[in-house]
């Protein structure tokens, strides 16, 4: 238990001495898109009756930090220890791979959190938003930064240097996140595209995210939970059985 | 008693190389042992295999009675490496690189011991820089901190004093030593054959994934290359007994064959026999290097 605690209390450290880069960007970031696409947009678009444009791209955007940000995390977190080589400090240890999985992860979903919180603070100086289901807000923020912060380890291990890792950011998770329903609601798109966003697992986690915001969604809460649990579970599998395989990390 | 490294039949094959071909060794708990050989001879890898970095394509692997791969966390608790790569991690100052080295190992309480070895490897007023300001021999101490903040009852040094300046070597192998003879095991690979000539009781020496030679240093010694006397006589021409035994000369010295140390007092008794005065007169013993060098070009010791 002492290893796993000092491993997590490592991984947290680890960003949270870079708070700049690694919280304070990112809603910045959030906070441009949320001025800019509300200044366009607020007058012209109302997605459900009596929601704002603004209020409704919060929960959106709130999730899509969340995810971008425990991805980033557990992802960039191992691929420097791979490159600089300090990675055998943790290689060395007897620390079992559910320690090993475990730490990376939990690091990964409070990064994304607390960015999702920062981005929620910020955010509510320029517009309100209810908050009706709280219970649905936290079931899907650590549901999904759980997935994202299991395919940012994946991503870590498998890289062998930045450029594998900007591949895996700029062709699967901006698309992922991008196609999902971030800045609208997807009975906006013609069918094709509605299709397409119904097997995208991201678009459940953003609907049911903002579900809990404003209680209405794009589809059941509970069908979108039905998706995303299997995909924890289903990536948590495939973490903890490329980390016992020593793949990419023990020759 | 389990034996501190057992190694049987370990082979490691990757796709171009084949970097151990059968490895068979035995290293007893208390031996200071080198592990010898010149680049790519595959002594980074073994110590991989051993710390659990890399898995062997076939055979065992053992640390104090643990096979490393069945049994890894306990064969981990029981072995310390000091990698051969400066690494470190910049985000943290050097106290709590060793304060998370502990806790990894499972200990909470460590920070007695930590000042302990922050003091005897000389970093005790840099614990709160950051390691990344530290320079390239501190580093490589802390290195050796880090692996020892367990004290674990085998400690692997992998090319630890790479870069490191003559005082803080000698500085550094008395405190190796000390843990030596308080009963640690010490293996250890470098390219200094001075240090493990006057360090280690045992050496194997590895050729292309092979153990070559295995013994006792001064068995190594003795059984490679034989003693030198050079001998600086009165008069150009040396008496006629002496003539089998030359081997060469430089200048006026004469280098002699001598075996057998006993040899000597006859040698003497010849000369002053033969009224030959002796100017000068010292004994060259080989050293490891030269074994090192026979043994590479492919003499069995």
């Amino acid at each position: 238990m002492t290893g796993f605690l000092t491993l997590l209390r490592k991984e947290l450290l680890r960003f949270w001495k870079v708070l700049t880069q690694t919280v304070a960007a990112p809603v910045l970031t959030a906070l441009l898109y949320l001025l800019i696409f509300s200044h366009v947009l607020e007058a012209h678009v109302q997605v459900y009756p009596g929601v704002g444009y603004t209020a409704f791209l919060m929960p959106g955007l709130i999730m899509m930090s969340v995810l971008q940000n425990a991805f980033a995390n557990a992802s960039s977190s191992l691929i420097q220890s791979k490159i600089t080589g300090n990675i055998v400090f943790v290689l060395l240890p007897p620390l079992s791979h559910l320690e090993f999985f475990l730490a990376y992860l939990i690091a990964a979903m409070v990064r994304g959190l607390v960015v999702g919180v920062g981005v929620l603070l910020v955010g509510l100086l320029f517009t309100s938003v209810e908050m009706r289901h709280p219970g649905w807000i936290l079931a899907f923020a650590l549901a999904s930064s759980a997935v994202f912060g299991c395919i940012g380890i994946i991503a870590g291990i498998w890289s062998d240097k930045f450029d594998h890792l900007a591949g895996v950011q700029n062709f699967v998770i901006m698309p992922l996140t991008f196609l999902s329903g971030v800045f609208y609601s997807i009975h906006s798109l013609p069918p094709f595209w509605q299709a397409v966003s119904h097997v995208n697992p991201v678009f459940y986690m953003i609907d049911g995210f903002r579900y809990g915001f404003f209680g209405q969604g794009d589809v059941d809460p509970w069908l979108g939970l039905v998706v995303v649990t299997p995909c924890v579970l289903l990536l948590a599998l495939a973490t903890l059985w490329l980390l016992r395989s020593g793949y990419k990390l023990r020759h | 008693m389990a034996t501190a490294v057992r190694l049987r039949g370990v082979e490691k094959r990757y796709a171009r190389t084949h970097a151990l071909r059968g490895i068979d060794l035995d290293i007893e708990q208390g031996e200071f042992f080198a592990l010898l050989g010149p680049n790519g001879a595959g002594k980074t890898t073994l110590i991989s295999i051993l710390a659990g970095l890399a898995r062997a394509s076939a055979g065992q692997v053992q640390v104090m009675g643990h096979d490393v791969a069945r049994d890894y966390r306990t064969a981990r608790r029981a072995l310390g490496v000091v990698p051969q790569e400066l690494v470190y991690d910049p985000f943290f100052t050097a106290r709590e690189a060793l304060r998370f080295q502990s806790g990894y190992f499972g200990l909470r309480h460590n920070d007695a011991w930590i000042d302990e070895l922050l003091h005897h490897l000389g970093l005790a007023d840099k614990a709160d820089t950051y390691t990344r300001h530290l320079s390239g021999g501190m580093k490589r101490r802390l290195l050796v901190a880090q692996a020892l903040v367990h004290k674990p009852p085998v400690i692997v040094l992998d090319e630890p004093t790479a870069g490191v300046d003559v005082e803080l070597r000698q500085s550094l192998w008395g405190f190796i030593r000390r843990l030596n003879a308080q009963g640690h095991t010490i293996v250890l690979t470098t390219h200094y054959l001075e240090e493990a000539e006057t360090l280690c009781q045992r050496v194997a020496m590895l050729k292309d994934g092979r153990v070559v030679a295995l013994d006792r240093t001064e068995d190594l010694l003795r059984s490679c290359a034989e003693r030198v006397l050079v001998l600086e006589l009165d008069g150009d021409t040396p008496p006629d007994f002496l003539l089998p035994r030359i081997r060469g000369r430089e200048g006026r010295r004469l280098l002699l064959a001598l075996p057998d140390l006993a040899d000597l007092e006859g040698l003497l008794a010849g000369l002053r026999a033969a009224g030959v005065g002796v100017r000068d007169m010292s004994l060259r013993q080989a050293d490891l290097e030269t074994v090192f060098l026979r043994v590479m070009q492919g003499a069995r010791p």
